[in-house]
């Protein structure tokens, strides 16, 4: 096709528009110097030329101590969450055809949440259920919570295959369902938990190690690729379901793939840094007006949705020094930035 | 066989309309004579009849006005969500879409908690405030967009706004106890304790919006076949757009200051009227209100009664079970794409 180059990999395609490959590599370099920044940034002083010469493994003690326990695990788990969130997000919004549908509408946010509040309140309240969920940790009842929740979703939306419209409403009233459980939860609970239950909910990488790292690093070895292989068959079913079976998608078998990628990608980040929601929804609508294709590039919306993430975490770490969850920062700076992008007049917007 | 066709739909819409007006019928009924107070039916249509024979003011200084307010809240945000989804053209798309609800939460989550306004109609003129300035906002982004004619703008610069106002939400309750005391229980939605003295501005607000919207219908119509056939239509969108937005604010601004943002009623009851009348928004407004109007109230029943006297608030309650009935609704109909 003219105007296209790419890669072909024989399962993995990647063929591209000159403009998002450079959007791509320019989301790259930025999440580079994002990178170094949030090493860089700290109470104790290091140069860039430091930190480089620490990760390349030349650096003194004290340094690598700093680089390897202290920042890097709190950089690496914003740029993960970012990752996922951001894949997860291009995928649900152009499986849906639907730029308003984040992962929220399989369900898999609002059962994390459910499941981690639940935990929150009623394990702090004593109460022995409660006691032994908050025993398997917060992450671990989230992300069951989670992919429980996504489940039953795609289970209620099965009748003869699933319709993504169908999908979408029954996720609708899934997380309603969900967010009812939560209110009534927060309503009841003391105080305390209450505070607690909200910071988890806005989102917050406080506390994250690198035990909440690797689980993302092998969901996105295993969901990017499976991600990028679906690529062509998104595009074709921009044109609907039909046209899909005629050009010879298997279009539940598709959706089914898509599906999955984007639930576990998400309850992956969850697990780590809380239902960051707002990711999900601005980096493919970023990345997409970036790089100006009909639908949110795959691999763009990844890297913005990390860039985004890590710049938020770590200009709350250098401008305010005290924790500011990094759920705030990422609306305070991706919303205005996404207003600017859709009030320049010269982008004419798709449906 | 045309003619017959003709008459069988002419018989559901009867039947529709029928079934709806008897459920609303109970529903009153049932929010007239139940509560944490335990009157008898006898009692309550002695105080109905004669307000000077009410015991301690249980019907007419409660039920009466908690029954109105139901019935406005309700259907207001039914309403509000036909003309949501009709401007965006988005299944997904609730009142709350273009920054109202996040506007009227910061609204009164700085003015009533945070600095401690707090009496009703201080809440409802926050609520208004904040649901105008949101709203204005979001439309002149979209304005600037230079693209009136697509509604995704629209519906994106609505997301972006309402999570900023959010994340400052956020952080205003998570910085300040107090406020997440007053603001956890507020967010939730509920009719309790609401008394007759806010329901007459909010009454105004609500009648105007609703009037436009009804103004709206017709422009609603032709949008649905697609911007370009509406303005072949004659329609004059800028002026579809902004008629479309003040019902949306209005209506919306008056249901989030008497009951809190309750977002469940906007996003589905138009889906269920759809279903039941068809695309037609002359027809589609009134019935999605009447679905909104039925379920909060029922719903508030329902909280009132399974909760004993700590009752459950009627959000609770409208997720839970109205969530249920969408799901089984969604699983037995083929629902109207938009």
């Amino acid at each position: 096709m003219s105007g296209r180059q790419g890669v072909d990999l024989g399962v993995i395609a990647l063929p591209w528009r000159a403009r998002e490959f450079y959007v791509t590599l320019a989301c790259l370099a930025v999440l580079l110097a994002a990178f170094t920044f949030g090493l860089v940034a700290g109470s104790s002083r290091m140069g860039v030329g430091d930190v480089w010469a620490t990760l390349l493994g030349s650096g003194t003690r004290s340094f690598e101590f700093i680089v390897f326990e202290l920042r890097l695990p709190r950089v690496s788990a914003a740029i993960g969450v970012g990752l996922c969130l951001g894949l997860a997000g291009a995928l649900t919004q152009t499986f849906s055809r639907n730029p308003l549908a984040t992962p929220d509408i399989l369900g898999v946010t609002s059962g994390a949440s459910a499941g981690a509040v639940t935990a929150i309140v009623i394990g702090g309240g004593g109460y022995s259920v409660g006691a032994s969920l908050l025993g398997f940790g917060i992450p671990v009842v989230a992300t069951a919570g989670g992919l429980i929740a996504a489940a039953i979703v795609y289970g209620l939306s099965w009748r003869q295959g699933v319709d993504s419209f169908r999908l979408i409403l029954i996720g609708i009233g899934a997380t309603a369902i969900l967010g009812g459980l939560v209110n009534y939860l927060l309503v009841r609970a003391q105080l305390t938990q209450v505070t607690a239950a909200t910071q988890w909910m806005v989102g917050s990488l406080s506390g994250v190690s690198w035990a909440s790292v690797w689980p993302m690093v092998v969901v996105l070895a295993v969901m990017l690729p499976l991600a990028l292989s679906q690529s062509a068959p998104l595009t074709i079913n921009q044109l609907g379901d039909e046209f899909s079976t005629a050009l010879g998608v298997a279009v539940q078998r598709h959706r089914l793939l898509v599906i999955v990628a984007a639930v576990v990608l998400t309850s992956a980040a969850v697990s780590a840094a809380g239902p960051v929601e707002f990711v999900a929804f601005v980096a493919p609508q970023v990345a997409r007006r970036l790089a100006r294709t009909p639908r949110p590039p795959l691999l763009a919306s990844a890297l913005v949705g990390a860039a985004l993430v890590l710049l938020a975490d770590v200009s709350a770490r250098v401008a305010f020094g005290t924790e500011i969850p990094v759920g705030i920062v990422t609306a305070l700076i991706g919303a205005p930035y996404l207003i600017w992008l859709i009030t320049r007049p010269n982008l004419k917007e798709r449906a | 066989m045309a003619s017959s066709a003709l008459t069988a739909v002419r018989v559901v819409r009867v039947n529709a309309t029928l079934s709806l007006g008897v459920a609303l019928l109970v529903v009153i009924l049932a929010s007239l004579a139940l509560g944490s107070n335990p009157i008898s039916p006898a009692q309550v249509v002695q105080a109905l009849v004669d307000p000077t024979n009410d015991p301690d003011g249980v019907v007419w200084g409660s039920r009466v006005p908690r029954t109105l307010l139901g019935l406005l809240v309700g259907f207001c945000l039914g309403v509000a969500g036909v003309v949501m989804q009709g401007q965006t053209g988005n299944p997904l798309a609730d009142p709350g879409l273009f920054g109202v609800s996040s506007g009227a939460s910061l609204a009164v989550v700085l003015g009533a908690f945070v600095l401690g306004h707090n009496s009703m109609s201080a809440a409802l003129f926050l609520a208004m405030i904040g649901a105008l300035v949101a709203s204005v906002g979001v439309f002149a982004i979209a304005t600037l967009s230079r693209d009136l004619a697509n509604p995704v703008p629209l519906a994106i610069a609505g997301t972006a706004v309402s999570a900023l106002l959010n994340a400052v939400i956020s952080f205003l309750v998570l910085t300040n106890q107090s406020s997440l005391e007053a603001y956890r229980v507020w967010v939730v939605g509920s009719l309790s304790g609401r008394g007759l003295d806010g329901l007459p501005p909010a009454l105004l607000v609500a009648a105007v919006g609703l009037a436009l919207a009804l103004v709206n219908a017709r422009s609603l119509n032709s949008l649905t076949l697609g911007t370009e056939l509406a303005q072949g239509l004659g329609e004059t969108l800028w002026r579809a757009r902004l008629v479309g937005l003040a019902a949306i604010t209005l209506t919306t601004a008056s249901a989030v200051a008497l009951a809190g943002p309750i977002g469940f009623i906007g996003l589905t009851a138009p889906h269920i009227a759809r279903a039941i009348v068809g695309g037609n928004h002359f027809r589609l407004l009134p019935a999605s209100g009447l679905i909104g109007a039925i379920t909060l109230l029922g719903c508030d029943v329902v909280g009132r009664v399974i909760g004993g006297q700590a009752e459950v608030p009627v959000g609770v309650v409208l997720a839970v079970l109205g969530g249920v009935a969408f799901v089984a609704i969604v699983r037995r109909t083929k629902l109207a794409a938009l």
